[in-house]
């Protein structure tokens, strides 16, 4: 191997570390408790979305859904979320239910006819949010119960609850994709697909749990979202999708399939954050934020690209 | 000397601390057909990627006319006049023949010049490429479309384009892996025709009559080192395999130790629309059955059926007499049918995934402990199935990318054998294997059906046939035209019953 590879390897790492030590040196606001804490706070909902988006790249393929199944989960959640009518479970498990079913939707129509993901989730991206607005009949859903407003807004010793849920998120999808079966059978799955089902593998049952789960972490950042700005809104989450698909190419899994890592995903996550609080800080306007964020984006798939080559 | 158009020396190159090529010599005269042999793994492909300008090696040169290439890129030893045909055909299928052939090279035959270059000349480029193909001799029209063409025609293309650039010396990495004896004589005038225009060619093939019928020279690799040059009228099949494999081969074919047992897989009036119909045989504990047939006979659909990567229309299927019902590779695996496809890269392995991750894909299911792999368990079954197959790689955790071709397929046997299968189908094993690593799989296969495991080995090399299989099935365009048994077959019955 080439040092051009390890670079490729460990790039992102790199990169993180590096661009931390800047800020650090350039601004002292960006290096305290604080601070750190806003940034897990921002990214946790990103970060959520880019794990559950992880899978299904690995797999091969690609979510375009995600912001509206958001959308959709926040508002079916909010709607049984509202002061002195369900305990909490009720909305939380709408949501979560929501989501993991229009993930497995995805994952079903995929499977069953052949049509590439990237028509399918931009076909149920417009129905999610169509969804959303049915649900909600176009209007916010407010008066939400403090205990729902909790998950988002609350803290536990001092740590906001966002990031605590984004750590056990993180662990719990680290293990699945490295520990178990299903795991492997991702790699497998987008690194050759044929030979995956010649060696017996069920691709269109891994397909449908990659689906699903990505529903289901996407549920989990609109109870989030939704808990945090405590309304159910039917817009939210638009665009969320490209900000996690960034996340997760900036961390290093391949678009092609059967490559690709949670920490990667992490840590693009937190790239993502970190720069766009730092340029906060720097007072630097967002229109030159996203102008940054694009030549990052590519930037880590060319610095990827040289790593993979020889 | 000045006849020699390429010099090549004291090439090195090493891969991650393995040195794949060690000091290598290698002299083209004009005009020779100059043979390069060596099992898998021997450093062929890293010489000719050298060659081509695709890896630079650690030291020494490679001459073309007295120019040294080294350093160069493909683009640049490809304009210098060093062509490659490659053993899997790179063109683009939705492009016409003559657009396949100017590829790249649009500007040059656009017949216009600045602004009005970037304008396409098809009518220029069909007509130059027609001149090309007939000059060849080859009838194929110029505006057809390449998914079109058949391997053979698309390999003419590849020559065509080889000639269009002006090549001196023409890389063949297994020119005739893929065509019939009737296309391979057509290859092999074209050949003759180009050395008498004074294009040198390099030849790269496993199969040992090839080499004797169309080389000069003979040039040998053994574990990346040069184990020298020769005439190829000074050597024979014997001595060319001695130089090869550093030892001599006796006997090819090992023979059985053990009667056959018990009936595994029966297959009965098996039939696919337009694929095969009435097909009957069955298949015995510690036996070999070969299939054998001419390509397109139905060989590997018949096997892709028994293993259920395709459905089929009538018939049964039965394993130990209880017919398969899902009809998918998982169920044929759970049932213990194994197979090992001809289409390595496409069925065999996942290319970014580690030896032990391909090797354990198929059986992953028995290191499991709760929801999760048992890593120490899978690392030990994928270690020793290492071992006992004797694959080559740096360790369990290298990628099968880095592999040679024999190894890869190692790696597939080795996965297949990890789910204890009771029969086995493999689908042309040692197509693209050397002869030292041909006779390693020989004895695998039946020590594996001397362990008690049915056998069934597709193949189109009827020496293999007549040498491992204990009856012989013959397919002649989807129908079964004979079952014959080792004391009856011979070359010719073979042949005969596979073009009824």
């Amino acid at each position: 191997m080439t040092r051009f590879s390890k670079l490729g390897q460990y790039g992102i790492f790199l990169a993180f570390a590096l661009i931390c030590l800047v800020l650090a040196l350039s601004t002292p606001k960006f290096f305290t408790v604080s601070n750190l804490l806003i940034i897990g706070n921002q990214v946790s909902i990103n970060a959520l979305l880019a794990f559950g988006v992880t899978f299904v790249i690995i797999t091969g393929g690609i979510d375009l859904s995600l912001g509206s199944m958001v959308a959709v989960t926040g508002v079916a959640a909010a709607s049984f979320a509202h002061p002195d009518t369900y305990p909490l479970v009720v909305p939380l498990l709408v949501g979560l239910g929501a989501g993991s079913a229009m993930g497995a939707f995805n994952g079903l129509v995929i499977t069953k006819s052949k049509v590439p993901p990237f028509i399918v989730t931009l076909g149920t991206m417009t129905i999610g949010r169509g969804l959303a607005l049915i649900l909600s009949k176009g209007r916010p859903v407010s008066n939400l119960s403090d205990s729902f407003n909790f998950i988002g807004g609350g803290s536990v010793a001092g740590i906001p609850f966002p990031i605590i849920i984004l750590l056990i998120a993180f662990a719990v999808c680290s293990i699945v994709l490295n520990k178990t079966i299903l795991g492997r059978y991702m790699y497998a799955v987008g690194g050759n697909e044929p030979a995956a089902r010649a060696s017996g593998i069920r691709v269109s049952r891994v397909k449908m749990w990659v689906y699903t789960i990505c529903g289901l972490l996407s549920a989990l950042g609109g109870i989030l979202l939704t808990s945090r700005i405590t309304t159910g809104q039917p817009n939210a989450g638009a665009g969320f999708e490209l900000d996690a698909i960034a996340a997760a190419i900036i961390g290093g899994t391949s678009t092609s399939g059967g490559t690709g890592t949670m920490t990667g995903t992490f840590i693009g996550a937190l790239l993502i954050g970190v720069i766009s609080n730092s340029l906060d800080l720097l007072n630097v306007t967002s229109y030159y934020q996203q102008v940054v964020m694009g030549v990052i984006i590519i930037g880590a798939v060319v610095l990827d690209g040289v790593g993979k080559k020889d | 000397m000045s006849d020699y158009i390429l010099r090549v020396k004291e090439i090195s190159k090493s891969f991650s601390g393995v040195q794949a090529l060690d000091n290598i010599h290698f002299d083209l005269k004009k005009g020779e057909v100059h043979a390069l042999m060596g099992e898998n793994g021997a450093g062929k492909s890293t010489f000719m990627k050298i060659l081509i300008g695709l890896v630079s090696p650690d030291s020494g040169e490679v001459l073309l006319e007295g120019e040294n290439l080294v350093g160069s890129n493909v683009h640049q030893t490809l304009k210098k006049g060093i062509s490659m045909i490659h053993q899997e055909i790179l063109i683009i299928p939705e492009l016409t023949v003559a657009q396949n052939i100017f590829l790249g090279r649009e500007r040059e035959v656009s017949g216009k010049s600045g602004m009005l270059s970037g304008w396409l000349n098809d009518a220029g480029i069909n007509q130059r490429a027609a001149t090309l193909l007939d000059r060849m001799g080859v009838s194929i029209a110029p505006k057809t479309k390449m998914r079109h063409l058949s391997v053979a025609q698309m390999q003419m293309v590849e020559i065509a384009k080889a000639i269009s650039n002006n090549a001196k010396v023409i890389i063949m990495d297994e020119p005739t892996s893929a065509i019939s004896d009737k296309e391979v004589a057509t290859l092999f005038q074209i050949i003759r025709d180009l050395q008498a225009q004074g294009v040198s060619i390099i030849y790269i093939s496993h199969k040992m009559d090839e080499i004797f019928r169309i080389s000069d020279t003979i040039t040998v690799l053994r574990d990346g080192k040069y184990m020298g040059t020769r005439a190829a009228r000074d050597l024979d099949h014997n001595a060319l395999i001695a130089m090869m494999v550093g030892r001599e081969i006796d006997q090819m074919f090992p023979e059985a130790t053990r009667p056959v047992g018990q009936e595994i897989l029966s297959v009965h009036n098996l039939g696919k629309a337009g694929k095969f119909s009435n097909i009957s045989f069955n298949v015995k504990s510690g036996e070999i059955l070969g299939l054998a047939g001419l390509m397109g006979a139905g060989r590997t659909e018949i096997a892709r059926a028994i293993f259920g990567l395709d459905g089929w229309d009538e018939g049964e299927i039965s394993i130990k007499k209880a017919p398969l019902r899902a009809r998918t590779p998982r169920e044929a695996i759970e049932r213990g049918v194994g197979y090992v496809s001809e289409d390595r890269k496409g069925l065999g392995f996942i290319p970014r995934m580690s030896v032990k991750d391909n090797i354990t894909l198929s059986s992953i299911n028995s290191h499991r402990k709760g929801g999760f792999i048992d890593t120490h368990s899978e690392q030990s079954a994928a270690e020793k199935m290492i071992a006992d197959l004797k694959i080559k790689t740096a360790g369990a955790g290298q990628h099968v990318t880095y592999l040679s071709g024999g190894n890869q397929q190692k790696v597939v046997i080795g996965k297949v054998l990890l789910a204890s299968p009771e029969i086995i189908i493999l689908d042309e094993p040692t197509r693209g294997v050397d002869v030292g690593a041909k006779f390693e799989i020989y004895k695998l296969i039946r020590s594996l059906a001397d362990q008690g495991m049915a056998i069934i080995m597709i193949s189109s090399e009827l020496p293999e046939i007549l040498g491992l299989s204990d009856r012989i099935l013959v397919l002649s365009k989807g129908k079964q035209t004979a079952l014959l048994s080792k004391a009856e077959a011979t070359q010719e019955l073979i042949m005969r019953h596979a073009v009824a």
